[in-house]
Protein backbone atom coordinates (compact mmCIF):
# COMPACT_ATOMS: atom_id res chain seq x y z
CA UNK A 1 0.00 0.00 0.00
CA UNK A 2 2.35 2.37 0.99
CA UNK A 3 4.30 1.62 -2.53
CA UNK A 4 0.97 3.23 -4.19
CA UNK A 5 1.15 6.24 -6.14
CA UNK A 6 -1.91 7.68 -4.44
CA UNK A 7 -1.38 9.33 -1.24
CA UNK A 8 -4.76 8.53 0.34
CA UNK A 9 -3.90 4.89 -0.14
CA UNK A 10 -0.19 5.69 0.80
CA UNK A 11 -2.17 7.11 4.07
CA UNK A 12 -3.90 4.14 4.54
CA UNK A 13 -0.71 2.31 4.13
CA UNK A 14 0.64 3.68 6.91
CA UNK A 15 -2.28 3.36 9.14
CA UNK A 16 -1.85 -0.65 8.53
CA UNK A 17 2.10 -0.02 9.36
CA UNK A 18 1.05 1.73 12.42
CA UNK A 19 -1.64 -0.79 13.72
CA UNK A 20 1.22 -3.77 12.69
CA UNK A 21 4.07 -1.97 14.77
CA UNK A 22 0.90 -1.62 17.98
CA UNK A 23 0.35 -5.23 17.70
CA UNK A 24 4.46 -6.31 17.87
CA UNK A 25 4.82 -3.79 21.23
CA UNK A 26 1.71 -5.75 22.31
CA UNK A 27 3.03 -9.04 21.31
CA UNK A 28 6.84 -8.72 21.54
CA UNK A 29 6.05 -7.26 25.77
CA UNK A 30 4.92 -10.72 26.37
CA UNK A 31 0.97 -12.25 26.11
CA UNK A 32 -0.90 -13.84 29.13
CA UNK A 33 -4.02 -15.16 28.42
CA UNK A 34 -6.63 -15.40 30.60
CA UNK A 35 -5.63 -13.11 33.40
CA UNK A 36 -7.14 -9.62 34.03
CA UNK A 37 -4.54 -6.53 34.06
CA UNK A 38 -6.02 -4.38 36.70
CA UNK A 39 -8.13 -6.47 39.84
CA UNK A 40 -9.35 -5.13 43.01
CA UNK A 41 -7.60 -6.08 46.15
CA UNK A 42 -8.56 -9.58 46.67
CA UNK A 43 -6.08 -11.21 44.45
CA UNK A 44 -2.92 -9.99 44.86
CA UNK A 45 -1.07 -12.46 43.62
CA UNK A 46 1.52 -11.59 40.38
CA UNK A 47 0.92 -15.07 39.07
CA UNK A 48 -3.08 -14.18 38.48
CA UNK A 49 -2.13 -10.95 37.06
CA UNK A 50 -0.68 -10.00 33.70
CA UNK A 51 1.28 -7.29 33.01
CA UNK A 52 -0.46 -4.04 32.74
CA UNK A 53 2.24 -1.77 31.42
CA UNK A 54 2.10 -3.27 27.46
CA UNK A 55 -1.31 -2.54 27.47
CA UNK A 56 -1.13 1.18 28.60
CA UNK A 57 1.63 1.84 26.33
CA UNK A 58 -0.09 -0.32 23.52
CA UNK A 59 -3.13 2.33 24.31
CA UNK A 60 -1.50 5.40 24.35
CA UNK A 61 0.43 4.57 20.72
CA UNK A 62 -3.29 4.27 19.68
CA UNK A 63 -4.23 7.25 20.62
CA UNK A 64 -1.14 9.20 19.19
CA UNK A 65 -1.40 7.32 16.18
CA UNK A 66 -4.73 8.38 15.96
CA UNK A 67 -4.61 12.04 16.30
CA UNK A 68 -1.57 12.14 14.26
CA UNK A 69 -3.50 9.79 11.28
CA UNK A 70 -6.30 13.12 11.41
CA UNK A 71 -3.55 15.56 10.88
CA UNK A 72 -2.59 13.69 7.95
CA UNK A 73 -5.82 13.00 6.10
CA UNK A 74 -6.79 16.83 7.26
CA UNK A 75 -3.50 17.38 5.50
CA UNK A 76 -4.05 15.09 2.38
CA UNK A 77 -7.75 17.01 2.44
CA UNK A 78 -6.07 20.43 1.93
CA UNK A 79 -3.38 19.26 -0.53
CA UNK A 80 -6.56 18.14 -2.56
CA UNK A 81 -8.32 21.42 -2.27
CA UNK A 82 -5.33 23.50 -3.32
CA UNK A 83 -3.73 21.31 -6.46
CA UNK A 84 -6.86 18.85 -7.20
CA UNK A 85 -4.19 15.75 -7.48
CA UNK A 86 -3.77 12.95 -5.59
CA UNK A 87 -0.94 11.40 -7.68
CA UNK A 88 2.17 11.38 -5.18
CA UNK A 89 4.24 11.76 -8.82
CA UNK A 90 3.33 15.60 -8.66
CA UNK A 91 4.83 16.02 -5.24
CA UNK A 92 8.05 16.99 -6.91
CA UNK A 93 8.13 20.79 -6.74
CA UNK A 94 10.28 20.80 -3.80
CA UNK A 95 12.82 18.23 -5.05
CA UNK A 96 13.90 20.61 -7.67
CA UNK B 1 13.85 18.60 42.83
CA UNK B 2 10.60 19.95 41.41
CA UNK B 3 11.73 22.65 39.57
CA UNK B 4 12.65 20.09 36.62
CA UNK B 5 9.62 20.10 35.31
CA UNK B 6 9.55 23.99 35.06
CA UNK B 7 11.13 23.63 31.49
CA UNK B 8 7.85 21.79 30.98
CA UNK B 9 5.46 23.28 32.54
CA UNK B 10 5.98 26.55 31.31
CA UNK B 11 5.85 26.44 27.48
CA UNK B 12 2.56 24.45 28.20
CA UNK B 13 0.96 27.38 30.24
CA UNK B 14 2.13 29.47 27.85
CA UNK B 15 0.28 27.58 25.39
CA UNK B 16 -2.81 27.19 27.16
CA UNK B 17 -2.60 31.05 27.62
CA UNK B 18 -2.00 32.14 24.02
CA UNK B 19 -4.79 29.94 22.64
CA UNK B 20 -7.10 32.32 24.76
CA UNK B 21 -5.52 35.64 23.49
CA UNK B 22 -6.60 35.87 20.10
CA UNK B 23 -4.84 39.40 19.83
CA UNK B 24 -1.70 39.07 18.26
CA UNK B 25 0.29 42.15 19.05
CA UNK B 26 -0.92 40.91 22.36
CA UNK B 27 0.46 37.17 21.82
CA UNK B 28 3.33 38.96 20.46
CA UNK B 29 4.77 40.29 23.87
CA UNK B 30 3.66 37.14 25.68
CA UNK B 31 5.68 35.23 24.46
CA UNK B 32 8.69 37.24 24.30
CA UNK B 33 8.16 37.34 28.17
CA UNK B 34 7.44 33.60 28.02
CA UNK B 35 10.46 32.64 26.64
CA UNK B 36 12.80 35.04 28.65
CA UNK B 37 11.58 33.28 31.92
CA UNK B 38 12.22 29.61 30.21
CA UNK B 39 15.93 31.43 29.69
CA UNK B 40 16.18 32.38 33.03
CA UNK B 41 14.48 28.99 34.31
CA UNK B 42 17.17 26.97 32.40
CA UNK B 43 20.13 29.00 33.61
CA UNK B 44 19.04 28.80 37.37
CA UNK B 45 18.59 24.81 36.53
CA UNK B 46 22.10 24.22 35.17
CA UNK B 47 23.54 27.07 37.98
CA UNK B 48 21.89 24.24 40.85
CA UNK B 49 23.34 21.70 38.68
CA UNK B 50 26.51 22.59 38.60
CA UNK B 51 26.47 23.56 43.07
CA UNK B 52 24.05 19.77 43.41
CA UNK B 53 25.12 17.34 40.88
CA UNK B 54 22.78 15.63 38.67
CA UNK B 55 19.49 15.57 40.39
CA UNK B 56 16.11 13.35 39.22
CA UNK B 57 12.14 13.60 39.74
CA UNK B 58 9.95 10.80 39.89
CA UNK B 59 6.45 12.17 38.78
CA UNK B 60 3.74 11.29 40.69
CA UNK B 61 5.67 10.22 43.52
CA UNK B 62 6.31 6.26 41.80
CA UNK B 63 9.61 5.30 42.43
CA UNK B 64 12.17 5.23 39.29
CA UNK B 65 12.01 2.28 37.68
CA UNK B 66 8.10 2.14 37.83
CA UNK B 67 7.12 5.89 37.35
CA UNK B 68 7.93 8.27 34.54
CA UNK B 69 11.08 10.08 35.69
CA UNK B 70 12.86 13.20 34.94
CA UNK B 71 16.58 13.84 35.01
CA UNK B 72 19.11 16.50 35.26
CA UNK B 73 22.07 15.86 34.07
CA UNK B 74 24.90 18.46 32.74
CA UNK B 75 24.31 16.90 29.09
CA UNK B 76 20.16 17.60 29.20
CA UNK B 77 21.00 21.12 31.05
CA UNK B 78 23.36 22.67 28.16
CA UNK B 79 21.25 21.25 25.69
CA UNK B 80 17.97 22.96 27.73
CA UNK B 81 20.09 26.50 27.54
CA UNK B 82 20.86 26.43 24.38
CA UNK B 83 17.00 25.56 23.10
CA UNK B 84 15.89 28.09 25.44
CA UNK B 85 18.22 30.88 23.95
CA UNK B 86 17.07 30.12 20.54
CA UNK B 87 13.69 30.27 21.67
CA UNK B 88 14.24 33.39 23.12
CA UNK B 89 15.99 34.82 19.96
CA UNK B 90 12.74 33.73 18.01
CA UNK B 91 10.22 35.02 19.74
CA UNK B 92 11.87 38.26 19.16
CA UNK B 93 12.56 37.55 15.46
CA UNK B 94 8.83 36.35 14.78
CA UNK B 95 7.71 39.78 15.50
CA UNK B 96 8.65 41.37 12.37
CA UNK B 97 9.22 38.31 10.38
CA UNK B 98 5.33 36.40 10.42
CA UNK B 99 2.94 37.79 7.67
CA UNK B 100 -0.50 36.26 6.82
CA UNK B 101 -1.63 33.34 8.31
CA UNK B 102 1.98 32.99 10.65
CA UNK B 103 0.80 36.44 12.29
CA UNK B 104 -1.93 34.94 14.50
CA UNK B 105 -1.62 33.46 17.73
CA UNK B 106 -1.60 30.14 15.90
CA UNK B 107 2.01 30.07 15.05
CA UNK B 108 3.18 31.17 19.26
CA UNK B 109 0.56 28.26 20.52
CA UNK B 110 2.88 25.57 18.24
CA UNK B 111 5.80 27.27 18.63
CA UNK B 112 5.48 26.60 22.38
CA UNK B 113 4.40 23.32 22.42
CA UNK B 114 7.11 22.38 20.26
CA UNK B 115 9.21 24.37 23.03
CA UNK B 116 7.32 21.68 25.62
CA UNK B 117 8.26 18.72 23.46
CA UNK B 118 11.84 19.65 23.47
CA UNK B 119 12.33 20.16 26.89
CA UNK B 120 10.63 16.96 27.77
CA UNK B 121 12.61 15.21 24.97
CA UNK B 122 15.50 16.38 26.78
CA UNK B 123 14.79 15.90 30.25
CA UNK B 124 12.99 12.69 30.26
CA UNK B 125 14.58 9.86 31.51
CA UNK B 126 11.74 7.32 30.54
CA UNK B 127 12.18 5.53 26.84
CA UNK B 128 8.61 5.36 26.58
CA UNK B 129 8.12 8.99 27.64
CA UNK B 130 10.93 10.08 25.21
CA UNK B 131 8.76 8.55 22.56
CA UNK B 132 5.61 10.77 23.88
CA UNK B 133 7.62 14.16 23.87
CA UNK B 134 8.77 12.95 20.46
CA UNK B 135 5.24 12.77 18.77
CA UNK B 136 4.49 15.98 20.86
CA UNK B 137 7.36 17.56 18.51
CA UNK B 138 6.22 16.34 15.71
CA UNK B 139 2.85 16.87 16.03
CA UNK B 140 3.96 20.30 16.49
CA UNK B 141 6.42 20.87 13.44
CA UNK B 142 3.35 19.43 11.30
CA UNK B 143 1.80 22.01 11.97
CA UNK B 144 3.97 25.04 11.80
CA UNK B 145 5.36 23.50 8.46
CA UNK B 146 2.28 23.56 6.77
CA UNK B 147 0.64 27.04 8.24
CA UNK B 148 1.10 28.85 5.44
CA UNK B 149 -1.34 26.39 3.55
CA UNK B 150 1.05 27.27 0.59
CA UNK B 151 1.06 24.16 -2.02
CA UNK B 152 4.88 24.28 -1.59
CA UNK B 153 4.40 24.18 1.98
CA UNK B 154 1.47 21.24 1.96
CA UNK B 155 3.98 19.26 -0.42
CA UNK B 156 7.13 19.79 1.58
CA UNK B 157 4.92 18.51 4.49
CA UNK B 158 3.74 15.69 3.26
CA UNK B 159 6.59 14.51 2.45
CA UNK B 160 8.33 15.82 6.18
CA UNK B 161 5.21 14.18 7.73
CA UNK B 162 5.40 10.57 6.22
CA UNK B 163 8.91 9.86 6.93
CA UNK B 164 9.07 10.84 10.16
CA UNK B 165 5.62 9.07 10.92
CA UNK B 166 7.79 5.74 9.87
CA UNK B 167 10.51 6.88 11.99
CA UNK B 168 8.41 7.00 15.05
CA UNK B 169 7.26 3.60 14.19
CA UNK B 170 10.29 2.44 14.30
CA UNK B 171 10.92 3.45 17.45
CA UNK B 172 7.85 2.67 19.07
CA UNK B 173 8.88 -1.19 17.15
CA UNK B 174 11.99 -1.24 18.95
CA UNK B 175 10.41 0.35 22.64
CA UNK B 176 8.47 -2.96 22.50
CA UNK B 177 10.91 -5.23 21.71
CA UNK B 178 13.03 -3.77 24.62
CA UNK B 179 10.88 -3.92 26.68
CA UNK B 180 10.01 -7.56 26.04
CA UNK B 181 13.55 -8.58 26.86
CA UNK B 182 14.73 -6.27 29.81
CA UNK B 183 10.54 -5.48 31.78
CA UNK B 184 11.62 -1.74 32.05
CA UNK B 185 11.50 1.44 30.38
CA UNK B 186 13.46 3.60 32.56
CA UNK B 187 16.84 4.37 30.94
CA UNK B 188 18.93 4.20 33.64
CA UNK B 189 17.25 0.91 35.22
CA UNK B 190 17.83 -0.31 31.11
CA UNK B 191 21.68 0.77 31.80
CA UNK B 192 21.35 -1.19 34.53
CA UNK B 193 20.11 -4.45 33.25
CA UNK B 194 21.68 -3.82 29.94
CA UNK B 195 25.41 -3.01 31.11
CA UNK B 196 25.42 -6.59 33.10
CA UNK B 197 23.88 -9.19 30.62
CA UNK B 198 25.98 -10.23 27.93
CA UNK B 199 23.80 -11.10 25.26
CA UNK B 200 24.62 -8.43 22.44
CA UNK B 201 22.37 -10.63 19.55
CA UNK B 202 18.99 -9.79 21.37
CA UNK B 203 19.39 -6.18 22.34
CA UNK B 204 21.01 -5.36 18.50
CA UNK B 205 17.79 -5.95 17.09
CA UNK B 206 16.18 -3.13 19.59
CA UNK B 207 19.28 -1.14 18.75
CA UNK B 208 19.29 -1.17 14.93
CA UNK B 209 15.10 -0.05 15.10
CA UNK B 210 16.27 3.02 17.84
CA UNK B 211 19.25 3.72 14.94
CA UNK B 212 16.89 3.77 11.65
CA UNK B 213 14.33 5.86 14.11
CA UNK B 214 16.40 8.29 15.28
CA UNK B 215 18.53 8.29 11.75
CA UNK B 216 15.85 9.95 10.32
CA UNK B 217 14.98 12.55 13.14
CA UNK B 218 18.25 13.18 12.57
CA UNK B 219 18.95 13.07 8.74
CA UNK B 220 21.97 11.03 9.04
CA UNK B 221 23.29 9.85 5.35
CA UNK B 222 20.53 7.32 3.53
CA UNK B 223 17.91 8.77 5.90
CA UNK B 224 18.06 12.21 5.07
CA UNK B 225 15.91 13.30 2.37
CA UNK B 226 12.95 14.50 3.97
CA UNK B 227 15.15 17.37 5.29
CA UNK B 228 16.13 19.29 2.12
CA UNK B 229 12.65 18.64 0.63
CA UNK B 230 10.95 20.18 3.43
CA UNK B 231 13.07 22.80 4.94
CA UNK B 232 12.90 25.38 2.78
CA UNK B 233 9.18 25.67 2.10
CA UNK B 234 8.46 26.88 5.53
CA UNK B 235 8.56 30.91 6.95
CA UNK B 236 12.19 31.36 7.66
CA UNK B 237 11.52 31.98 11.26
CA UNK B 238 9.42 27.63 10.94
CA UNK B 239 13.02 27.35 9.22
CA UNK B 240 15.31 28.41 11.69
CA UNK B 241 13.57 26.61 14.69
CA UNK B 242 13.36 23.14 13.00
CA UNK B 243 17.22 24.14 11.67
CA UNK B 244 18.00 25.22 15.39
CA UNK B 245 15.88 22.38 17.32
CA UNK B 246 14.99 19.20 15.64
CA UNK B 247 17.65 17.70 14.09
CA UNK B 248 19.47 17.90 16.84
CA UNK B 249 16.81 16.51 19.44
CA UNK B 250 17.22 13.66 17.05
CA UNK B 251 21.37 13.44 18.00
CA UNK B 252 20.89 14.08 21.65
CA UNK B 253 19.05 10.68 21.70
CA UNK B 254 21.33 8.75 19.64
CA UNK B 255 23.72 10.14 21.78
CA UNK B 256 21.93 8.98 25.36
CA UNK B 257 21.03 5.90 24.14
CA UNK B 258 24.27 5.06 22.73
CA UNK B 259 26.25 5.67 25.46
CA UNK B 260 23.93 4.98 28.23
CA UNK B 261 22.43 1.45 27.38
CA UNK B 262 23.51 0.08 24.10
CA UNK B 263 26.79 -0.76 24.94
CA UNK B 264 27.55 -4.40 23.96
CA UNK B 265 28.32 -5.02 20.88
CA UNK B 266 30.51 -1.38 20.75
CA UNK B 267 32.68 -2.25 18.28
CA UNK B 268 30.34 -2.74 15.83
CA UNK B 269 28.24 0.49 16.56
CA UNK B 270 31.03 2.57 16.55
CA UNK B 271 32.48 1.72 13.39
CA UNK B 272 29.01 2.42 11.54
CA UNK B 273 28.77 5.39 13.06
CA UNK B 274 32.38 6.31 11.81
CA UNK B 275 31.24 5.11 8.32
CA UNK B 276 27.52 6.86 8.38
CA UNK B 277 29.40 10.68 9.94
CA UNK B 278 31.69 10.46 7.44
CA UNK B 279 29.12 9.98 4.39
CA UNK B 280 27.06 12.09 6.14
CA UNK B 281 29.56 14.96 6.21
CA UNK B 282 30.70 14.92 2.53
CA UNK B 283 27.25 14.48 0.74
CA UNK B 284 25.58 16.92 2.76
CA UNK B 285 28.69 19.09 2.16
CA UNK B 286 28.71 18.27 -1.41
CA UNK B 287 25.00 18.89 -2.26
CA UNK B 288 25.01 21.91 -0.62
CA UNK B 289 27.42 23.25 -3.16
CA UNK B 290 25.45 22.81 -5.95
CA UNK B 291 22.30 24.76 -4.87
CA UNK B 292 21.59 28.78 -5.82
CA UNK B 293 18.79 29.12 -3.08
CA UNK B 294 20.32 29.80 0.40
CA UNK B 295 17.70 28.04 2.12
CA UNK B 296 18.80 24.95 0.53
CA UNK B 297 22.29 25.76 0.57
CA UNK B 298 22.19 25.58 4.40
CA UNK B 299 19.27 23.03 4.81
CA UNK B 300 22.04 20.71 3.05
CA UNK B 301 24.47 21.99 5.61
CA UNK B 302 22.51 20.90 8.96
CA UNK B 303 22.76 17.73 7.38
CA UNK B 304 26.32 17.90 6.97
CA UNK B 305 27.13 19.08 10.04
CA UNK B 306 25.00 16.22 11.80
CA UNK B 307 27.49 13.61 10.42
CA UNK B 308 30.22 16.08 12.70
CA UNK B 309 28.29 14.93 15.62
CA UNK B 310 27.71 11.56 15.07
CA UNK B 311 31.96 11.63 14.63
CA UNK B 312 31.91 12.81 17.84
CA UNK B 313 29.71 9.61 18.77
CA UNK B 314 31.82 7.30 16.95
CA UNK B 315 34.99 7.94 18.37
CA UNK B 316 33.61 7.50 21.81
CA UNK B 317 36.53 8.81 23.92
CA UNK B 318 34.90 11.35 26.41
CA UNK B 319 37.21 14.15 24.67
CA UNK B 320 35.33 13.21 21.27
CA UNK B 321 31.74 13.75 23.14
CA UNK B 322 32.76 16.25 24.74
CA UNK B 323 33.56 17.88 21.56
CA UNK B 324 30.33 16.52 19.93
CA UNK B 325 28.20 18.02 22.88
CA UNK B 326 30.30 21.15 21.83
CA UNK B 327 29.84 21.33 18.39
CA UNK B 328 25.96 20.74 18.90
CA UNK B 329 26.04 23.67 20.85
CA UNK B 330 27.80 26.09 18.82
CA UNK B 331 25.77 24.30 15.63
CA UNK B 332 22.53 24.94 17.55
CA UNK B 333 22.95 28.65 17.40
CA UNK B 334 25.30 29.32 14.82
CA UNK B 335 22.76 27.45 12.50
CA UNK B 336 19.77 29.06 13.76
CA UNK B 337 21.53 32.49 13.33
CA UNK B 338 22.10 32.17 9.77
CA UNK B 339 18.82 31.11 8.79
CA UNK B 340 17.72 34.32 10.74
CA UNK B 341 20.25 36.29 8.44
CA UNK B 342 19.14 34.29 4.99
CA UNK B 343 15.78 35.58 6.03
CA UNK B 344 16.63 39.44 7.26
CA UNK B 345 18.39 38.58 3.47
CA UNK B 346 15.15 37.89 2.53
CA UNK B 347 13.81 41.29 3.59
CA UNK B 348 16.11 43.47 2.38
CA UNK B 349 16.37 42.22 -1.33
CA UNK B 350 13.04 40.39 -1.78
CA UNK B 351 14.62 36.65 -2.66
CA UNK B 352 15.79 34.38 -1.80
CA UNK B 353 17.95 33.39 -4.62
CA UNK B 354 21.58 34.15 -5.02
CA UNK B 355 22.17 34.55 -8.79
CA UNK B 356 19.29 37.75 -8.60
CA UNK B 357 20.98 39.52 -5.68
CA UNK B 358 23.91 41.07 -5.10
CA UNK B 359 25.95 44.64 -4.07
CA UNK B 360 24.72 44.06 -0.05
CA UNK B 361 27.90 44.76 1.30
CA UNK B 362 27.53 48.50 0.02
CA UNK B 363 23.92 48.59 0.49
CA UNK B 364 24.06 47.35 4.61
CA UNK B 365 27.71 47.07 5.78
CA UNK B 366 25.70 45.50 9.33
CA UNK B 367 23.97 42.69 7.55
CA UNK B 368 27.44 41.65 6.33
CA UNK B 369 29.20 41.68 9.52
CA UNK B 370 25.66 39.81 10.77
CA UNK B 371 26.35 37.46 8.31
CA UNK B 372 29.90 37.03 8.59
CA UNK B 373 30.08 35.84 12.46
CA UNK B 374 27.37 33.02 11.97
CA UNK B 375 29.08 31.91 8.67
CA UNK B 376 32.93 31.68 10.06
CA UNK B 377 31.25 30.11 12.76
CA UNK B 378 30.02 27.09 10.94
CA UNK B 379 33.19 27.42 8.49
CA UNK B 380 35.51 26.88 11.79
CA UNK B 381 37.20 30.28 11.66
CA UNK B 382 39.66 30.99 14.56
CA UNK B 383 38.10 33.11 16.87
CA UNK B 384 34.49 31.85 16.71
CA UNK B 385 32.82 28.40 18.31
CA UNK B 386 32.72 26.16 15.48
CA UNK B 387 36.50 26.40 15.57
CA UNK B 388 36.97 25.24 19.07
CA UNK B 389 34.08 22.43 18.49
CA UNK B 390 35.92 21.29 15.12
CA UNK B 391 39.11 21.43 16.91
CA UNK B 392 38.58 19.43 19.93
CA UNK B 393 36.18 16.72 17.29
CA UNK B 394 39.34 16.33 15.71
CA UNK B 395 42.26 16.55 18.23
CA UNK B 396 39.76 13.42 19.64
CA UNK B 397 40.26 11.69 15.85
CA UNK B 398 43.81 11.94 16.21
CA UNK B 399 44.46 10.89 19.69
CA UNK B 400 41.71 7.86 19.29
CA UNK B 401 43.50 7.27 15.84
CA UNK B 402 40.96 7.48 13.38
CA UNK B 403 43.12 9.38 10.71
CA UNK B 404 40.36 8.80 8.15
CA UNK B 405 37.39 10.56 9.28
CA UNK B 406 39.86 13.54 10.59
CA UNK B 407 40.21 13.51 6.79
CA UNK B 408 37.26 13.67 5.68
CA UNK B 409 35.97 16.36 8.36
CA UNK B 410 38.97 18.40 7.65
CA UNK B 411 38.20 17.82 3.94
CA UNK B 412 34.09 18.96 4.77
CA UNK B 413 35.35 21.99 6.48
CA UNK B 414 36.57 23.12 3.55
CA UNK B 415 33.70 22.22 1.40
CA UNK B 416 31.45 24.41 4.08
CA UNK B 417 33.83 27.57 3.64
CA UNK B 418 33.53 27.09 0.29
CA UNK B 419 29.80 27.62 0.10
CA UNK B 420 30.01 29.95 2.62
CA UNK B 421 31.97 32.02 0.83
CA UNK B 422 29.82 31.34 -2.54
CA UNK B 423 26.44 32.73 -0.40
CA UNK B 424 29.30 35.77 0.51
CA UNK B 425 30.37 36.64 -3.00
CA UNK B 426 26.93 36.00 -4.47
CA UNK B 427 24.86 37.95 -2.17
CA UNK B 428 27.54 40.96 -0.76
CA UNK B 429 30.05 41.30 -3.05
CA UNK B 430 29.04 40.61 -6.80
CA UNK B 431 27.31 43.54 -8.49
CA UNK B 432 23.60 43.94 -8.24
CA UNK B 433 21.67 42.63 -11.19
CA UNK B 434 19.78 45.15 -12.52
CA UNK B 435 16.78 43.87 -12.96
CA UNK B 436 15.50 43.13 -9.80
CA UNK B 437 16.49 46.49 -8.38
CA UNK B 438 13.64 47.63 -10.36
CA UNK B 439 10.56 45.55 -9.26
CA UNK B 440 12.07 45.57 -5.36
CA UNK B 441 12.04 48.45 -3.46
CA UNK B 442 14.98 47.80 -1.44
CA UNK B 443 14.23 48.30 2.70
CA UNK B 444 15.86 49.60 5.53
CA UNK B 445 16.16 47.36 8.20
CA UNK B 446 14.73 48.67 12.03
CA UNK B 447 17.59 47.52 14.99
CA UNK B 448 14.70 45.13 16.54
CA UNK B 449 14.76 42.92 13.43
CA UNK B 450 18.19 42.35 13.57
CA UNK B 451 18.73 42.47 17.61
CA UNK B 452 17.96 38.53 17.40
CA UNK B 453 21.05 37.83 14.90
CA UNK B 454 23.08 39.91 17.22
CA UNK B 455 22.56 38.41 20.46
CA UNK B 456 23.02 35.20 18.72
CA UNK B 457 26.16 36.50 17.36
CA UNK B 458 27.85 37.49 20.02
CA UNK B 459 26.70 34.51 21.50
CA UNK B 460 29.10 31.97 19.37
CA UNK B 461 31.72 35.09 19.79
CA UNK B 462 31.84 34.37 23.14
CA UNK B 463 31.35 30.81 22.99
CA UNK B 464 34.74 31.13 20.99
CA UNK B 465 36.38 33.40 23.38
CA UNK B 466 35.26 31.70 26.86
CA UNK B 467 35.75 28.26 24.76
CA UNK B 468 37.88 27.08 28.01
CA UNK B 469 34.86 27.30 30.48
CA UNK B 470 32.44 25.43 28.19
CA UNK B 471 34.61 22.69 26.93
CA UNK B 472 35.17 22.39 31.09
CA UNK B 473 30.93 21.35 31.18
CA UNK B 474 30.87 19.85 27.66
CA UNK B 475 33.69 17.87 28.98
CA UNK B 476 32.25 16.83 32.49
CA UNK B 477 28.80 16.43 30.72
CA UNK B 478 30.85 14.09 28.61
CA UNK B 479 32.70 12.07 31.14
CA UNK B 480 28.90 11.39 32.60
CA UNK B 481 28.03 9.94 29.41
CA UNK B 482 30.69 7.58 28.86
CA UNK B 483 31.14 6.48 32.74
CA UNK B 484 27.24 6.94 33.63
CA UNK B 485 27.43 5.23 37.16
CA UNK B 486 26.39 9.02 38.87
CA UNK B 487 23.42 8.92 36.60
CA UNK B 488 22.33 5.49 37.52
CA UNK B 489 22.71 5.89 41.11
CA UNK B 490 20.78 9.41 41.18
CA UNK B 491 17.89 7.72 39.18
CA UNK B 492 17.67 4.60 40.75
CA UNK B 493 18.36 6.01 44.84
CA UNK B 494 21.52 4.49 45.27
CA UNK B 495 21.70 1.01 43.41
CA UNK B 496 24.84 0.04 41.92
CA UNK B 497 25.09 -0.53 38.12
Amino acid sequence: MMLRRSILKFIIGLIFLSNATNLLVFIATGLTAGKPAFVDNSTPSPENLSDPLPQALVLTAIVIGFGIFVFTIALKYKYFETTGTDDLDQLKQTDK
Amino acid sequence: MNAIVLPVIVPFALMLLLIIVRNSRLAQYISVVGSTILLGISIWLFRHLTLKGISSLNIGSWDAPFGISFVLDYFSGLMLITASIIIFALTVYSIYFMEGTHRDNKFYVFLFSLTMGVSGAFLTGDAFNLYVWFEVILISSFVLITLGKTKHQLEGGIKYMALNLIGSLFFLAGLGLLYGKTGTLNMAHLAHILRASEQPILINTSAALFFIAFGIKAAVFPLFFWLPASYHTPNITVTSIFAGLLTKVGVYVLIRFFTLFFVQDQQFWLNLFLIIAGLTMVIGGMAASTYYDTRRILSYHIISQIGYMIMGLGIFTPLAIAGAIFFMMHNMIAKTNIFLVAGLINRVKGTFDLKSIGGLYRQSPVLAVLFILPAFALAGVPPLSGFFAKFVLIKAGIEAGQFLIVGVAIGTAMLTLYSMIKIWNEAFLKKNPSETEANHESTKLRFFEILPSIILGAISLLMGIFAAYVFEFTLTAAEHLVEPAAYIENVLNGLKP
